[in-house]
């Protein structure tokens, strides 16, 4: 029986900055709604046309978790997901980006939007707008979001404090 | 002879009409909205998702609904549902050690790194019958919030009593299951919703099998084991509820991205020692993880799970939560309802041999009895 640190979650992902800054924007897309990101769409999105690679389609992904936290992996359950491809046009000529989401839950205007995005913040051009307007703000208010729900945990949290019982001293 | 029987439509329409109607209730009140549901009764919607064995609040609501609070109906309705829909693969093993925490105990370490956090929990309340809620129109209640957020760093309990080597690592070569499924901690991983089930199970499909197994089962099986019936004295280590992270990796990406969170519950469990002449004794371990918020569930998972690696840490099986074919054989609810219920279906012909049976029997009885007088 030997003691060794549990294998690492992420053991094949390369420390390239393109996919780290990917991945990024991939997580806060996927837990923005739907109505967010259509409002950020009907301002940035105008005049862009797109074609689906592939249409939106929900679908499952097996939850795995492992034995005491850390052990060997076993498969909890499953979990809707919706995924998404899309082709994207460049309005001034260059060249067409390919943008790909799945995000948790049945809402195929959300994936079919976050997939846009995906596109768009590809684009060395509009990179930088989609990121200060869209990824940046999204990002901000999930993180408040979470630290709100985390200082109601906080607030629940055992100060212990114990009685002097006067003999000892 | 086998005699078809036709009918019956006409009546099962109605049939199907009236329970609509009886769903419904009385239409002077409001309808119930799913999102009520799903925000309202969250327990329930809960264990339909954990033991439907399909994470969805959406649609764990609207099961509830319709199966009309029946929740083994609705965890029926979300088996059913999940057939329909294709997979598109695994993801990575949720990371509950980095779990945004709603609530995270330990019953034994009073002072631990991260504290004791009890969140929106029913320990400590008296039971007693809050006639408040009857009211209509009453004010939203608030949480209070503390000024600072929770310490990100929230260790693991049982980390910290492994690191003086005082319980067994939480993966062991023994614990994967039959021998030659690959190494330690990475072999493939058993789906009992892919291949049926076969004993011996490795403890990867165990613990799917109770994850998704009926609360009442797994609950009672739990509640003999500290009976006496597998004595492994347990503690609660640790219960943490809150949200992980679930992270997936496309097939056209070929790198994994975050895709959401989920709830889930998570519950350790400190238990009895092992030892031998070359290995000290040290504490052993029992796991428990469900979809949601299901406290109840996790800890009696985790007692079950302990029990069930009997054989792995020297025990003697000789309890019926250590006997692995009967726990993972009558813990799914469906399963077990299926057949249970469907004993209320006509079965008009068998009963009538048996019938028949019984008949001739009883002539032969009643002949034998004439020709001895």
């Amino acid at each position: 029986m030997t003691v060794s640190a549990p294998p690492s979650d992420s053991p094949t992902e390369p420390d390239d900055p393109h996919i780290a800054a990917r991945r990024r924007w991939m997580a806060v897309l996927a837990r923005g709604s739907a109505a967010e990101l259509a409002d950020h769409w009907g301002r940035l999105g105008e005049g862009l046309s797109h074609d689906r690679l592939r249409a939106p389609e929900s679908g499952l992904v097996m939850v795995r978790g492992r034995a005491g936290g850390s052990g060997s992996p076993f498969n909890l359950g499953e979990m809707t997901v919706t995924r998404c491809s899309v082709r994207l046009a460049d309005g001034a000529g260059g060249p067409a980006r390919v943008g790909h989401a799945t995000v948790a839950g049945r809402d195929r205007r959300h994936a079919e939007l976050a997939a846009l995005f995906d596109a768009l913040l590809q684009d060395p051009a509009r990179h930088d707008a989609v990121e200060r307007t869209v990824i940046a703000p999204l990002e901000a208010a999930q993180a408040a979001a979470a630290e709100a729900r985390s200082c109601k945990a906080a607030a629940t949290k055992v100060d212990f404090f114990t009685m002097v019982r006067g003999e000892d001293t | 002879m086998y005699v078809a029987v036709k009918g019956g439509e006409k009546a099962i329409a109605s049939a199907h009409r009236y329970l609509a109607e009886e769903r419904r209730g009385d239409p002077a009140l409001p309808d119930l909205a799913v999102d009520q549901i799903a925000e309202q009764l969250g327990h329930a919607v809960s264990r339909v998702m954990a033991e439907g064995s399909l994470y969805d609040r959406a649609l764990a609501a609207l099961a509830v609904k319709q199966a009309r609070g029946d929740l083994i109906e609705a965890i029926f309705l979300i088996r059913a549902y999940r057939t329909t829909l294709p997979r598109f693969g695994a993801s990575r093993p949720v990371d509950t050690a980095a779990m945004a925490v709603d609530r995270r105990i330990s019953a034994t370490f009073k002072d631990l790194p991260g504290g004791q956090v009890l969140g929106p929990t029913f320990d400590y309340t008296h039971r007693l019958l809050d006639f408040a809620l009857a009211a209509e129109g009453a004010e939203p209640p608030v949480a209070d919030s503390a000024p600072d957020p929770l310490d990100p760093a929230m260790p693991r309990v049982l980390d910290l009593l492994n690191r003086e080597g005082l319980i067994e690592p939480a993966a062991t070569p023994d614990e994967d299951g039959p021998v030659g499924e690959g190494p330690v901690g990475e072999g493939p991983v058993g789906d009992l919703t892919r291949d049926p089930l076969a004993f011996p199970a490795g403890r990867d499909l165990r613990l799917q099998n109770l994850a998704r197994g009926d609360e009442g089962f797994i609950l009672a099986l739990g509640y003999s084991t500290q009976r006496g019936y597998a004595r492994n004295h347990a503690f609660v280590g640790e219960i943490r509820v809150g949200l992980v992270a679930v992270e997936f990796e496309p097939e056209e990406l070929g790198f994994a991205i975050s895709i959401g969170d989920i709830l889930v519950t998570e519950c350790e469990t400190v238990n009895q020692f092992r030892g031998s002449k070359t290995v000290p004794a040290q504490f052993t371990r029992g796991y428990g993880l469900v979809f949601g918020h299901g406290e109840r569930k996790a800890i009696a998972m985790a007692l079950v799970d302990r029990a069930l690696r009997c054989r792995e840490l020297g025990e003697t099986p000789q309890a019926p939560a250590q006997d692995e074919e009967f726990v993972l054989s009558h813990s799914d609810n469906i399963q077990a309802t299926g057949f249970v219920e469907h004993i209320k279906l006509p079965h008009y012909v068998d009963f009538q041999s048996e019938l028949e049976l019984v008949r001739r029997l009883r002539r032969a009885a009643s002949a034998h009895a004439e020709a001895a007088e």
